[in-house]
């Protein structure tokens, strides 16, 4: 028997604003417990919510990135749930009037483009943190209560692992494109919650899906799905029936292992949020956030091929993350060739960064350094070997690669005026490889150019050397 | 004689310099320790109180009108380092860490809190019996309750302790005890005064008001606290009138509905006769009274029950034992600490209410209840644009009887529940409304109940004012001649 597979994606994108969705506390990470809180986070008697309408705008612009349709009149909506992260006992999110629906993104996979629907996106705010330590007691850290998230539900069109894969890493490009979210999976600013379910190729209904909770990477969903599409196969096949249930991936044992059974779908007792007046969203207040909308990555890519000539494969590269394709921008922008400046950042800064687990930010170049550099490459200031040691200089320190370079007497020996002397006194001491060199010998060359290196320490430009060396060997 | 019991009077004391702020606390405190070990209507007197007339005394400055008055809070306000149970166990010791907006107002006006008083649990109810701590007497007739929820405010403004409280009103919990105490209760506009601060029972129905001894003293008190409020996003941006500055003029040709209603099935013919008796002397002032219908009246209460509880049942949520107030003792596990804490923590009024509420809101029956239930309000919200189509204030009976005896419903939720009948069609409408005392039935006051349009409070007073100053029933209230 053939099955075909149907995933569903819903995806949690924190929002970067400077306060929480709700109240007027900072957000930040990594500060002491509960620093982060006001009466409003810990859901005190008598305090009410505002919306952070900034947030909003947010949500919008990443609506707006995933071609979805803002719902104009929304209100908020109450979920409710007891749990010790959840002060109020409810979540303000949207339910009934989404932020916005119908949206999509594209996908290629083997080659083959395919546009992956997106039911639905919706404000809410996030949850605080539950800490269950080694002295036997539960802590409560509320400092990430009330982050502004955006949900993120897509239409049950993904039909395999690796679609699912492609969708979370263009999702992903497109919201860290906007600027609206940093989406990184391994700090919690993206997560992911999947369901899967298999039926018979053709069968008129889908068959029951199960979820995978606690996935930290999409190469987790991806193994991850694809472990639960084999296992809900082979159980069917041998007979069996797929349970509703909840299950979480293992990372060490490469499976799927059960979380719990659902039964039934849980009662959340939605309802309007009585202390938020409905919103109602303006073709003005579209306009506006639509024209601080950033360039989406494929349009940059677009831009890379046909005005500055990147082959396509670079070109994607260099757009895989915000900071790689803004500082590459900014690198040309400082006058580098668009090619050179390609080549570094793919080749020598890549290498580090991952060599040193670090990104852009965490390095001291910056693109006029690295501008600079290409420049002082092209222009024959420095050879590609000094060019190595310039780049490990300017990638740990602040340091003006121009003035680096002088100060350390590495610029390289260019001008004719002063190397025609230096190598006339090479070939006056050096007859015989003059008259091997006459004689069809053309190793003399090399010898030649080996002992003007050593006059000149090494900084002639081999180039120019080679020019004038040829042209006095026609004189004598 | 003159009320000395009044914020007018008071004022003008202070301002002549013929008392001050901490004599006026004093004297508040001493008809408090006179009058309430048989009243019960304060929970908790504020041990900061001094320091603040001290304060007041010092800076001199008693140019606002309520720079120096004595006022009560109902205990559902939260007030900064003073204790805040919302007359419920699971708040039984909770001391806030902030004030609510309108405390923040009043202190800047320089009113002086002297305590918190008692209400039904989390404001649910009609006669503050279901106090978790005390049982609040009527200030008429100690056998009778002082109504409810804000039953408190309402005895210790009737008795004298104070000249003016603070109260909410979610279903006719300002109006009712003021009219079964005999005193002024104003309900604003919801979204006049900010509910920051103000433990939520029913978020789209609560609002901040006011219980006095006199239509102006309560103008005067609203003007104090009334306002936009950026932590309160329900409150609204429509300008803040002076709400005494129709006071004192003529109602001639004003256009008064009489909804008949009001004045049907259930109500007593004696309250109903002093509604008429109004409705006169209305006219005799110049006013036109005329019948009409508001013809969903009778779904209010249902509506109204399901919303309330439904919203009651979320906002309670957050009571749950792990941050703030009572967590039960011995637990096993966390389910055993919402379960046991709430189990122990809440009265029965509020249990029943949250169950009511959360089956309301159940999958498979939101559209039946709830759902239905906004629906209604909506009609109901028609029902009285369409009157105020062509008059400019609707009258009627606060209270359908007078006070009850204590213990008599209490135990017939029912028959409480309706008691509310003519108030809460307001609060599903989100009007501003008041309650004046219209006369005697078996020796217990009647309420007249005046409804206004959306944020024009300033009629409500104009025709108050108008028929308190045609009466003589400001000089019954117990204390006036002190």
């Amino acid at each position: 028997m053939n099955f075909e597979t149907t995933i569903g994606l819903e995806v949690h994108v924190e929002l970067k604003t400077k306060s929480k969705m709700y109240s007027p506390t900072p957000v930040s990470y990594g500060a002491a417990p509960n620093t982060q809180t006001n009466v409003i986070d810990w859901g005190f008697p008598g305090v009410l919510p505002s919306i952070n309408k900034g947030a909003y705008s947010y949500g919008i612009m990443v609506a707006l990135a995933l071609h979805a349709d803002i719902t104009r009149d929304t209100h908020f909506d109450r979920k409710n749930y007891f749990y010790p992260d959840n002060p109020k006992a409810y979540q303000i999110t949207q339910s009934e009037t989404p932020l916005a629906t119908n949206g999509y993104i594209e996908i290629e996979v083997d080659g083959k483009k395919k546009r992956i629907g997106i039911h639905e996106l919706h404000v809410e705010e996030d949850a605080g943190k539950n800490q269950h330590e080694d002295d036997g007691y539960s802590y409560v850290d509320l400092n990430r209560q009330g982050t502004p998230l955006i949900e993120i539900v897509s239409e049950p069109d993904i039909a395999s692992p690796e679609e699912a894969y492609q969708y979370l890493e263009q999702l992903r490009q497109i919201v860290q494109f906007t600027g609206a979210s940093d989406v990184k999976m391994e700090e919690g600013s993206m997560r992911v919650d999947t369901n899967l379910s298999v039926a018979p190729i053709g069968s008129a209904k889908y068959g029951t899906k199960t979820e995978i909770k606690n996935l930290n990477s999409f190469v987790h969903v991806r193994d991850g799905l694809a472990y639960e599409q084999k296992r809900q196969a082979q159980l069917l096949m041998a007979g069996g029936t797929v349970r509703q249930e909840t299950r979480r991936w293992d990372v060490d044992k490469k499976e799927t292992i059960l979380m719990r059974v659902k039964e039934g779908a849980d009662d959340y007792r939605y309802f309007p949020e009585p202390d938020l007046p409905p919103v109602h969203v303006s073709q003005a207040w579209i306009d506006e956030v639509a024209a601080t909308l950033p360039e989406p990555p494929a349009r940059r890519r677009a831009r890379y091929v046909d005005d500055w000539k990147i082959p396509a494969y670079d070109a994607g590269v260099l757009t895989n993350t915000l900071e790689m394709s803004d500082f590459f921008e900014a690198t040309v922008a400082e006058g580098a060739d668009p090619k050179l400046a390609s080549n570094w950042l793919m080749g020598e800064v890549s290498g580090y960064l991952n060599a040193e687990h670090a990104e852009l930010k965490d390095v001291a170049l910056t693109p006029a350094h690295l501008a600079e550099m290409i420049k002082l490459i092209a222009d024959g200031t420095i050879s590609s070997k000094i060019a190595k040691k310039v780049f490990k200089e300017i990638i740990v320190n602040d340091t003006d690669p121009k003035a680096w370079v002088e100060a350390k007497g590495m610029v390289q020996l260019s001008d004719p005026a002063k190397l025609t002397p230096i190598i006339d006194a090479v070939l006056d001491a050096n007859q015989q490889s003059i008259d091997d060199f006459h004689s069809g010998k053309d190793r003399a060359v090399g010898f030649l150019v080996g002992k003007i290196m050593q006059e000149t320490h090494g900084k002639a430009n081999p180039k120019v050397v080679n020019q004038i060396l040829m042209s006095e060997l026609s004189k004598r | 004689m003159a009320d000395k019991l009044t914020i007018t009077a008071m004022h003008a004391a202070l301002a002549a310099k013929q008392t001050s702020a901490q004599a006026l606390l004093a004297a508040a405190n001493a008809r408090i320790e006179a009058k309430d070990g048989k009243l019960q209507a304060f929970l908790t007197l504020n041990p900061q109180a001094q320091a603040q007339a001290e304060a007041v005394d010092q800076a001199g400055d008693f140019s606002q009108p309520l720079a120096g008055v004595p006022v009560a809070v109902k205990d559902n306000i939260v007030t900064k380092g003073l204790t805040t149970t919302a007359a419920s166990k699971i708040l039984e010791h909770f001391e806030p860490i902030y004030d609510a907006t309108v405390v923040e107002k009043l202190n800047a006006a320089g009113a002086v809190t002297v305590g918190k008083v008692n209400l039904d649990e989390f404001a649910m109810g009609s006669s503050t019996e279901n106090s978790a701590f005390k049982v609040t007497k009527n200030a008429w007739d100690d056998s009778r309750v002082p109504g409810g929820s804000s039953g408190g405010s309402a005895a210790a403004v009737a008795a004298g302790e104070v000249p003016v409280a603070l109260g909410t009103d979610t279903g006719g919990s300002i109006r009712q005890p003021a009219a079964f105490n005999g005193v002024i209760g104003i309900k604003p506009t919801y979204g006049r005064v900010s509910r920051w601060g103000v433990i939520a029972f029913a978020s789209s129905l609560d609002q901040v008001g006011v219980l006095s001894r006199t239509v102006t003293d309560a103008a005067l008190t609203l003007n104090v606290i009334a306002g936009h409020d950026d932590k309160d996003a329900t409150t609204s941006p429509e300008p803040v009138p002076d709400f005494t500055a129709k006071i004192g003029k003529s109602i001639a040709g004003m256009k008064i509905a009489l909804p008949a209603e009001y004045l049907g099935e259930g109500v007593d013919p004696q309250v109903a006769a002093r509604i008429q008796a109004a409705a006169d002397q209305f006219r005799a002032l110049g006013a036109t009274v005329e019948t009409v219908s508001l013809p969903h009246t009778k779904y209010a209460v249902p509506a109204y029950y399901i919303i309330a509880s439904s919203e009651a049942s979320s906002n309670l949520q957050r009571f749950d034992g792990i941050r703030y107030g009572f967590r039960a003792q011995d637990v096993k596990n966390l389910t055993d600490v919402y379960v046991r804490s709430r189990s122990e923590g809440f009265g029965p009024e509020v249990k029943r209410r949250i169950m009511l509420g959360t089956f309301s809101l159940s999958a498979g029956f939101y559209d039946a209840y709830f759902k239905k239930a906004a629906q209604v309000r909506t009609l109901i919200t028609r029902d009285f644009e369409k009157v105020f189509e062509d008059y400019d204030l609707i009258m009627g009976p606060t209270t359908p009887t007078v006070a009850f005896k204590i213990g008599d419903k209490v135990t017939d939720p029912l028959t409480m529940y309706m008691n509310d009948i003519l108030t809460i069609p307001v609060n599903l409408a989100g009007l501003p409304a008041a309650s004046i005392p219209a006369g005697f039935v078996s020796d217990m006051p009647v309420g007249l109940q005046l409804i206004g349009k959306p944020f024009e409070e300033t009629t409500i007073f104009q025709a108050a004012d108008a028929f308190e100053a045609a009466n003589d029933y400001l000089a019954q209230l117990p204390g006036g001649a002190e």
